[in-house]
């Protein structure tokens, strides 16, 4: 059906359509809508969940891993401060190989306080063992979401997915999308290890260094693994309701001598700036970067690299950046922009690349 | 792209009247975004909404800089925010206004939502309901058809004195 509605509001849709058997929720600026549509749809009967309103956002995961550990389908949104909080519980619910899905609404961390987009929320909890998506639509936040529990619960990958959308803007811009028939498309969940009171076992039980050392391969096998997968269910989508998504999403980059690359909102935007840049004679290209765990490949070789990052690693540099020059050996020109929802136009970005110098930083709006 | 920089107050409907536009333009079977731009706002503070229309799919997020169109939901704002900055040269000022009003250099079309949302008594929370009947007018404009903004209005109030309001400032603005 095609509508109408905020980029939190498509994931709520998403949601509902991927029926959820257990939805937990605690409510923080900017994802609140997310979770208060998805109450609506429990209250008015369009979706058959139990709904557990919790006292915090630890709490929030702590209940979505009592329930994945059962076997069924579950859910959850948060942001900023609230993803930090629920951190242990990030680590516990990768650990224990649940594949809950979640939206974060990328939002600054503070103090000094501030709701505007960042992503260095959702970026410091990189090393969790959580696959991590950045959409740039309400419609790739609708498609993404209900993809999601299909690549969370498959037999190879039995990982969590985060679902990452700028806050206020996405979550709050009014958009058209359209959601799909979503019959069939998410088989039944089969968590393998799920709680089976006729079989009683023990369940994240003190391991030694050995069995410990093989249940972290194990994750990263189901984060290696989880690449193919992803592409199959983006593949699988694509037949069946015509919108196609990658690992990352390229725009004019056959011939591109200078390539930005970015993710979230900034990562559609820029495609206005390689319009610009094109009309001024530079062979510019974008490739926006959708999946940031499991790291997609990117060839950048023989390019100009300009990246953006909404985020800090303080002491090193831009994630973004710093996971480009470590996986694709380029030195980017790595610029700092939009921290705490900051303002930056398509002008702007285009404005990086005619700045650019070959492993400079620029800290938008800072340095001269 | 059509560019739409709306002005009004905290409370109202500002926000609400961004949407029900960019529903309306979608019903015409354009592509519409809508934002609110947040801040500190607060009851009776100034605030901004972005509001874009095209044909083809919108890859902007960042704020409205050269608007074609400025609207003012509360003529009083224009005393301390300057409403025409950055507005394009060809640029039109739409003002909710009792007494006519003129902006140096662009069209301005002025007309009373206030009386109109009065006339109805649609009041909530002691402010007159200005977005319904706002998009009766942007529809005399031209910019949404008058179709598709009743429809817009129909299906976001269930109040039908909603689509009368707009019905009235679509009769009362002179183009």
């Amino acid at each position: 059906m095609l509508m109408i509605g905020t980029g939190n509001k498509a994931v709520a849709l998403a949601v509902r359509d991927a029926k959820p058997v257990v939805v937990a929720a605690y409510p923080i600026t900017p994802q609140t809508e997310i979770v208060e549509e998805i109450a609506n749809y429990v209250t008015d009967g369009s979706m058959d969940a139990r709904y557990i309103p919790v006292e915090s956002e630890h709490s929030s995961m702590a209940a979505c891993i009592g329930a994945a550990a059962t076997g069924v389908r579950t859910f959850t949104a948060t942001s900023s401060h609230g993803l930090v909080y629920m951190c242990e519980m990030l680590h516990m619910s990768a650990g224990a190989r649940l594949p809950i899905v979640m939206a974060n609404a990328n939002r600054a961390l503070g103090p000094g306080w501030n709701i505007g987009a960042e992503q260095s929320d959702s970026l410091s909890m990189r090393d969790t063992g959580w696959l991590q998506c950045y959409v740039s639509t309400a419609q790739e936040a609708y498609d993404t979401a209900f993809m999601a529990f299909r690549i969370a619960e498959h037999e190879s990958v039995l990982l969590p997915v985060m679902i990452n959308l700028d806050g206020f803007l996405l979550t709050h811009i009014t958009q058209p999308f359209e959601t799909v028939d979503p019959e069939g498309f998410l088989p039944p969940t089969n968590t393998p290890h799920a709680i089976d009171i006729n079989h009683p076992g023990g369940y994240g039980t003190l391991t030694k260094g050995t069995e410990h050392f093989r249940f972290r391969w194990d994750i990263e096998r189901g984060m290696r693994d989880s690449v193919a997968v992803i592409q199959e269910v983006e593949e699988a989508f694509a037949g069946r309701y015509g919108r196609r998504y990658d690992m990352v999403e390229e725009y004019r980059c056959e011939d591109a001598e200078v390539v930005i690359i970015a993710m979230g909102t900034l990562g559609k935007e820029m495609e206005v700036a390689v319009d610009i840049l094109r009309e001024e004679g530079v062979r510019a290209g974008s490739i926006r970067i959708r999946w940031f765990r499991p790291f997609p490949a990117i060839d950048l070789a023989g390019r100009e690299v300009v990246v953006i990052d909404r985020d800090y690693s303080f002491g090193f540099g831009g994630v973004l950046a710093n996971e480009l020059r470590a996986k694709c050996g380029c030195r980017p020109f790595s610029v700092i922009a939009g921290l705490g929802g900051q303002e930056v136009t398509y002008d702007d970005i285009a404005s990086f690349v005619r700045i650019r110098t070959e492993g400079g930083e620029h800290w938008f709006g800072v340095d001269a | 792209m059509y560019e739409i920089r709306l002005h009004s107050r905290g409370g109202q409907g500002g926000v609400t009247a961004a949407k029900v536009l960019a529903y309306a333009a979608f019903l015409d079977g354009k592509y519409a975004t809508a934002t609110p731009l947040y801040g500190a706002e607060r009851r009776g503070a100034p605030v901004v909404s972005f509001i874009r229309v095209d044909d083809t799919p919108i890859r902007v997020y960042s704020q409205i800089r050269t608007p074609d169109l400025v609207i003012v939901l509360d003529h009083s704002i224009m005393q301390t925010v300057d409403v025409t900055a950055g507005l394009r040269e060809d640029g039109v000022v739409l003002v909710n206004s009792p007494h006519p009003v003129e902006v140096k250099g662009h069209t301005t079309y002025t007309v009373d939502l206030t009386s109109i949302a009065l006339s109805l008594k649609m009041v909530l929370a002691g402010n007159p309901i200005l977005n319904t009947p706002l998009i009766g007018a942007i529809a005399k404009m031209g910019i949404i058809s008058r179709e598709s903004a009743e429809k817009a209005i129909a299906e976001t109030f269930s109040d039908e004195r909603n689509v009368m309001a707009a019905r009235k400032a679509f009769e009362e603005l002179k183009i």
